[in-house]
């Protein structure tokens, strides 16, 4: 930011008068405000990371978890879920969780994928 | 596996059969907080008593009491190598950590993804499942041997912070940092992923009980004049807690890292105390992690222990429910051993004896200290308007709002900028589909499972059977991927040394075989240190450095002190070991002394002024003489040494016991000599029992010295007392 001289004694002005109790209360309402559309964001997007970690809890390891997701961003399909490509493909094929991950983690299955999930909403 | 205090912890065992293994526990744990009532003493800010520990050594003197403080307090352990880490996590639970806090490795928070296995680290570890695994298994144990619960922490930052936040989650760990303007400000990660990122991480952290540390007080150590950073840290404080708030972390969870940004020769107390009440008022439903200063840290141990003194008197002044130790050597090295310890004894010795400071003093709501409070909270209002102004956040950051040095409003143009499409990271974070879905527990934002089953609403990983979170046996555990760089190896290189005969000197790993010596040269400082680091090569030491100097004046000379390694092990077996004073029953002194009164004349001898240690071999209190029926006069301190052999005349002693403490030019045995030779000339040496006792005082010199016994450090008054019967007894035998 551009150099400024200290200038609290002006800026001050409409909080000098706050009693401490108003001042905390004024401190978090402007908190909230700066941290409302951040924690929107968070709704909104999704991760490489954030799509590793719902894999890890849904039985993959580290390392697989990473070839799925690169696979599945390769293909545009990590905007639907990585666990729900997985779960997408289980359920379709008849197959287990993992074994439906490894397919995908090898790059098979990814058309029809994104024909079930791109194409033909659920 | 059971730990005994007596038996080392077998690294081998921990290390088998972890693939099965899963934490007994998970969440935080604060301490049992209550009054405690213990020896003489009554304390209010105090916790429930550890099963096994090690007293603050001048608890010798005070019944062997160890008050343990009101606060959860931490040890920062991470020299590199796990399986060394863990002999010290249990010596740091003997000294009162219930918080072990792991570093990570240098660059762990720019690698995209896990990482696996245990390879070394540097100035911390890589976090892996398996040494993730292997600690919780060791403290597991290690928190059954204190008889209090250990939270283990670490860090969930980085590019990979929602796929650490799970780990830890399944790997039972307690706390971790999280704080998405950490990423932003000193790794340079992008802020829109970091803060996505976060969310999700956080969630899982909510989900776990992990108890959350912000990452507020990485601002002090960056800026320049720490202390004018004070009211951006209660905005970055706000900008974590709501967030975290928001993202389902209950407020007792989320911990505000705080940090007195000054130290001495600054009027330390006149700039922290301010801070530190500005903070607690603003952020009373959330805890308090009080750390310690670093900033203004230099390679003085002495120096940084009692600027760390002076953040425990702000903390006792004010709050801390998280107590934090920095190592006083962290000036100049990864932390060793020792000053884990040192530090965490600072840590208890100061909170103990600061106890009820604030019932005792009030802090004033007036004057400097509330002004001055108030102003800083003002600032931070102040700056938070600003962000709001120039469009929230992230364009803050993108201003280089955050980390100038100067006193907000005060700004010099020289914060920390991040572009909002700039960093590792950079527009990486994808749109949510309308049909995008996660099927697993504790995830950020709306699942969407009721797509493929409206009964699994409320419990997302019912579609999948159940996650990693219900069911730890899903968890894929991987050993080791490095071939070249894993625990096993480097256990083989050292295997002499683990639980054998074998002993080689240690700083933090086994056998590392680094040596200090400490050395005063009467020169100046840059000729002492080259003349140190001269030294220690001619002691045989190699990579020899010298890791702290002062000077004591410009010419007269200055203090050194270097490490260095030596090539050298020691075997036990070929030591000789000094003797142990043997005692006799406890029922035959009493009955021998019924039988047979004795008297004993005592005092400190020479121009000394010491009596704590003979006190406590006298007095019935402490378990001396006097409880075994035996009668003493005691003569007080700087008694000459005559005096000694006229009152045993005079009073008809049958022993006199001589306290002697200062040992300079060998005096202690010097006196002894001398009280022997006046005996003799009196003619009782015969009829009079001679003891010297002090902490420098070694039996078999006393011995040579003409004293019957001698008594030296640790000695009680149970010996004391068995050898008195045992000599009265031979010399009535004698005289028959």
């Amino acid at each position: 930011m551009k150099e400024r001289k200290d200038d609290f004694k002006k800026r001050r002005e409409h909080l000098k008068d706050m009693s401490d109790a108003e001042l905390k209360k004024y401190f978090f309402e402007l908190a909230d405000k700066m941290v409302d559309p951040l924690v929107d964001l968070g709704h909104k997007y999704t991760s490489k990371s954030i799509e590793r970690s719902v894999l890890l809890r849904m039985g993959f390891s580290s390392i697989e978890s990473k070839a799925i997701v690169d696979k599945l961003a390769e293909s545009n399909l990590l905007s639907k879920g990585a666990g729900h490509c997985v779960y997408r493909l289980a359920r379709d094929k008849g197959l287990e969780i993992r074994d439906a991950g490894m397919l995908l983690s090898e790059g098979k299955h990814i058309d029809e994928l994104k024909e079930a999930l791109v194409h033909n909403e659920t | 596996m059971k730990l005994k205090p007596n038996d080392k912890l077998d690294i081998h065992n921990i290390l088998k059969d972890l693939d099965k293994y899963h934490p007994k526990r998970k969440g935080w744990t604060w301490r049992n907080k209550k009054s405690l009532k213990m020896g003489a003493f009554e304390y209010k800010q105090t916790s429930e008593s550890l099963k096994n520990s090690v007293p603050l050594p001048s608890a010798a003197y005070l019944g062997n009491i160890d008050p343990q403080p009101d606060a959860v307090v931490t040890a920062e352990i991470a020299s590199g190598r796990f399986e060394d880490d863990i002999r010290r996590m249990r010596m740091a639970a003997y000294h009162g950590a219930d918080h072990i806090m792991v570093i990570r490795t240098a660059g762990q928070s720019h690698f995209d993804g896990l990482l696996e296995g245990t390879p070394q680290g540097v100035g911390g570890i890589p976090i892996t499942r398996k040494q993730l695994r292997a600690q919780r298994k060791a403290l597991d144990y290690i928190e059954e041997e204190v008889g209090r619960p250990i939270n283990y922490h670490s860090y969930v930052s980085g590019v990979a912070g929602p796929e650490i936040a799970v780990l830890f989650t399944e790997e039972g760990v307690n706390g971790a940092h999280q704080d998405p303007q950490y990423n932003v400000l000193y790794r340079n990660i992008n802020m829109v992923r970091s803060f996505v990122d976060a969310a999700e991480s956080k969630k899982v952290l909510a989900f776990a009980d992990i108890a959350q540390i912000d990452g507020a007080h990485n601002a002090n150590a960056t800026a320049r004049d720490a202390w004018k950073v004070m009211p951006e840290l209660l905005v970055q404080h706000a900008i974590n807690s709501v967030y975290s708030e928001k993202a389902g972390i209950k407020p007792e969870n989320i911990c505000l890292s705080s940090v007195p940004p000054a130290a001495p020769p600054s009027p330390d107390l006149k700039l922290n105390l301010p801070y530190a009440i500005a903070l607690r008022e603003f952020f009373d439903k959330y805890k308090i992690r009080a750390q310690m200063n670093t900033k203004y840290m230099d390679s003085s141990t002495r120096e940084a222990t009692v600027t760390h003194v002076l953040n425990l008197l702000i903390s006792r002044l004010t709050s801390a429910d998280i107590q934090s130790t920095i190592t006083p050597d962290e000036g100049r090295n990864v932390p060793w051993h020792v000053y884990n310890i040192e530090a965490l004894d600072t840590t208890k010795q100061s909170m103990v004896g600061m106890d009820d400071l604030l019932g005792m003093v009030d802090i004033k709501d007036e004057g400097y200290l509330y002004d001055k409070k108030r102003e800083i909270q003002e600032r931070a209002v102040l700056m938070m308007e600003e962000i709001l102004e120039l469009g929230g956040y992230f364009n803050a950051v993108e201003a280089g709002m955050f980390v100038d040095s100067g006193e907000y409003p005060e700004r010099n143009s020289d914060g920390i900028m991040r572009e909002i499409d700039g960093g590792i990271g950079a527009n990486s974070v994808v749109k949510r589909d309308e049909n995008y879905m996660a099927p697993v527990t504790a995830h950020f934002g709306y699942n969407n499972v009721e797509q493929y089953d409206p009964s699994a609403k409320d419990n997302p990983a019912n579609l999948i059977d159940g996650s990693t979170f219900e069911k730890p046996d899903k968890i894929q555990y991987i050993d080791e991927l490095d071939e070249t760089d894993n625990v096993y190896l480097r256990m083989k290189e050292n295997e002499k040394y683990r639980n054998s005969d074998w002993l080689k000197p240690e700083v933090e790993w086994l056998g590392d075989g680094v040596v200090t010596v400490d050395l005063f040269f009467p020169a100046p400082k840059k000729i002492a240190v080259e003349a140190a680091v001269a030294t220690g090569r001619k002691m045989n030491l190699t990579d020899v450095e010298a890791i702290h100097s002062e000077v004591l004046h410009p010419s007269e000379g200055t203090r050194v002190q270097i490490k260095g390694r030596v090539d050298f092990d020691i075997n036990v077996n070929d030591l000789e070991l000094p003797e142990e004073l043997d005692t006799i029953e406890e029922e035959v002194i009493y009955d021998y002394v019924k039988k047979n009164p004795m008297k004993v004349i005592a005092g400190t001898g020479g121009d000394d002024e010491h009596s704590v240690g003979i006190r406590e071999v006298l007095d019935i209190k402490h378990g001396g003489i006097e409880k075994y029926g035996i009668k003493y006069e005691y003569l007080g301190t700087s008694v000459p040494i005559e005096k000694f052999i006229d009152a045993a005349i005079e009073m008809d002693a049958d022993a006199v016991m001589m306290s002697t403490i200062i040992s300079h030019d060998e005096v202690h045995y010097k006196n002894m000599q001398k009280l022997h030779d006046y005996a003799v000339e009196k003619g009782v040496r015969d009829k009079l029992i001679l003891l010297a006792g002090g902490t420098q005082v070694i039996p078999e010199l006393a011995r040579k010295n003409a004293m019957d016994q001698g008594f030296g450090r640790g000695s009680n008054g149970h010996q004391v007392a068995s050898f008195l019967v045992k000599r009265h007894k031979a010399m009535k035998n004698d005289e028959n």
